[in-house]
């Protein structure tokens, strides 16, 4: 299967959108080249705005832009636009309710080489902290570069999740539509739910086949917008399995597991076990390692099912 | 500028006081200092030189100011009922329950151009703002009102940097020098000085003023009309607590609201001299 990046689906995506929208504007904080902008810069020299090494001012002037009615995204690493910039993307997008899309690449444990500095396993749990603010963590290339694409008509702040690692694209580019806050399952299953987002979805796709194999028949859903989370997608998986296994790229603390949590909790507690990054810093490697390493691949969603369902 | 105007700005700022007196002393908080020691700018900017009509508060070619000392609120919604915003009645209703006065600004509500309150934001919103005009040609200006001890967040010199680095002549930030902070005087709690020779040196254009002056407010911003391929810092020095005898240059008074007796004191005081004037 071909492999991209989805930050590549992001700098493609950006392109297709100013296609659509001749008001867009794209700002970056001197990560042009890593975060794929670089792509959109060379075709629209004229709507890329470099703000330097100065994430904080760039989400202030991302809000003063968006205040004037055009269309902007803001790009940088996750660890950077989430963390970093956090009170600014908080008090100055959010609470005034602006449209600023922010591009956020080199999310989780997979930025590898670059170590626990850069590799930002808290974006989800901040991002979804905040009010008015939308979470989306697209799984493949096709899928970033549509739900880049989807921005042309979603109004609202909106935190986007891209990765470094070049990842299988499953999804067919012309058929695939992205819709905010559809969850997708991709196959179906009645023993238990497996439920990934990001990169983690092409794992949970192996792993369903391997369990196929030794007769369990897991049903697979990418949630690709943390926020909103599709409710009755997870509701109906609680019902009908009365099992989850969360996977995400990301600490186990606040994000998908934590948001899929709460709303077995609130509707149908099932059991809920969430496979992500175990409140532990990263530290350098190959993301191939790294994700092994901390239980992020298609074997341990397999051992961990498995141990679930008593088998 | 002639007397008449003059005299006109100078009524206008002293209700603009009334306004903050009664609003922080209703509230029972707020920050009456530093809305004291702006009063006199916002008022001559919402009556005298910014393109705003409270009939389209969000008219897109309107000019647009952002309170980056979002705790000035009370002074921002004084003015804003003066030129016609909202019922200056209202200001009664500030930081209380359901009020659209809210302790710090918030973007609902008419006039209000941006959201602030967590300081050093502020600056780089209107970096925005005035980007996007230059990029659109839009005609609008946009102001900036900065408090001194803010200018120790270091958001503002990321956006002193932009602002400079994009030639962004469309804006016009001013400092609000009154020289306290919550902590004391900001030369002993964090020094910015000298604030004049730090922005030219990112590559502002400055001028130096006092805030209460307002044929130097007006000489400072007809300047910075003329200044090309650069924003402009106004640094005016201003007395915290302008107006209110028991207030001025006070620290106590930063974010501390009148008890009945000194709200007495206080309004009697503007009232004394508004009188002067309209004799």
């Amino acid at each position: 299967m071909e492999k991209r990046a989805t930050r590549e689906g992001y700098g493609e995506g950006l392109c297709a959108l100013a296609e659509v929208r001749p008001d867009l504007l794209v700002l970056d904080a001197d990560l042009a080249a890593a975060t794929k902008t670089n792509i959109f810069k060379k075709k629209y020299p004229e709507k890329h705005y470099d703000c330097g090494i100065a994430e904080a001012n760039m989400m202030g002037v991302a809000a003063g832009i968006a205040s004037t009615g055009k269309l902007v995204f803001a790009s940088s690493f996750a660890m950077f636009a989430a963390g970093r910039a956090f009170e600014i993307v908080r008090n100055s997008i959010c609470y005034p309710n602006l449209n600023v899309k922010i591009g956020a690449t080199h999310a989780g444990i997979s930025v590898g080489e670059d170590g626990a500095t850069h590799q930002c396993n808290e974006d989800i749990a901040l991002m979804r902290a905040i009010p008015n603010m939308t979470v989306i963590n697209p799984a493949d290339y096709v899928e970033a570069k549509a739900a880049v694409l989807a921005m042309a008509d979603y109004v609202g702040p909106t935190y986007m999740r891209f990765g470094r690692l070049a990842v299988p694209i499953y999804n067919d580019e012309a058929t695939y539509k992205f819709e905010v806050g559809k969850g997708i399952t991709i196959k179906d299953g009645k023993d238990v739910t497996i439920i990934a987002t990001g990169l983690m979805v092409a794992e949970a796709m192996d792993a369903a086949n391997a369990l196929h194999e030794q007769g369990i028949d897991a049903r697979i859903i990418n949630i690709h917008t943390i926020k909103p989370i599709d409710r009755d997608i997870i509701v109906k998986a609680a019902k009908e399995t009365g099992k989850i296994i969360t996977v995400e790229e990301h600490s186990v603390i606040g994000g998908l597991g934590s948001a899929v949590g709460d709303v077995v909790l609130e509707e149908c507690p099932v059991p809920v076990i969430k496979l992500g990054v175990k409140d532990v810093f990263g530290h350098s490697g190959s993301a191939k390692d790294l994700l092994k390493e901390y239980g992020l691949c298609a074997e341990n969603i397999v051992a961990v099912t498995k141990a679930a369902l008593g088998k | 500028m002639d007397e008449k105007l003059v005299r006109q700005l100078q009524i206008d700022a002293a209700k603009v006081r009334l306004g903050i007196i009664e609003g922080v002393h209703a509230a029972k908080a707020g920050h009456p200092g530093g809305s004291l020691s702006c009063a006199d700018l916002l008022t001559y900017l919402y009556t005298h030189r910014m393109n705003v009509d409270p009939k389209k508060p969000k008219d897109p070619n309107r000019d647009r100011l952002v309170l980056s000392k979002g705790h000035s609120a009370p002074a921002l919604y004084a003015t804003l009922a003066l030129r016609g915003f909202f019922p200056m009645e209202e200001m009664k209703t500030l930081r209380k329950i359901g009020s659209r006065l809210q302790g710090h600004p918030d973007i609902k509500t008419p006039g209000i151009d941006m959201s602030t309150g967590s300081l050093g934001q502020g600056i780089s919103v209107a970096c925005g703002m005035a980007l996007s005009a230059k990029i659109t040609c839009d005609p609008y200006k946009v102001f900036a009102v900065l408090g001194d001890g803010e200018i120790e967040e270091g958001e503002v010199w990321e956006a002193a940097m932009f602002a400079a680095h994009y030639k962004l002549d469309n804006l016009v930030a001013v400092v609000d020098n009154n020289g306290l902070q919550i902590d004391g005087k900001v030369s002993e709690v964090m020094s910015p000085y000298p604030i004049d020779e730090k922005f030219e040196a990112f590559g502002w254009h400055v001028i130096n003023i006092n805030a209460h002056d307002f044929n130097e407010m007006e000489k400072a911003f007809n300047e910075a009309e003329t200044v090309m391929q650069k924003p402009t810092m106004i640094v005016m020095r201003s007395t915290k607590g302008k107006g209110v005898s028991y207030m001025e240059n006070s620290v106590d008074w930063h974010g501390k609201a009148p008890n009945d007796e000194e709200y007495e004191i206080a309004v009697k005081e503007i009232k004394a001299y508004l009188a002067e004037l309209e004799a």
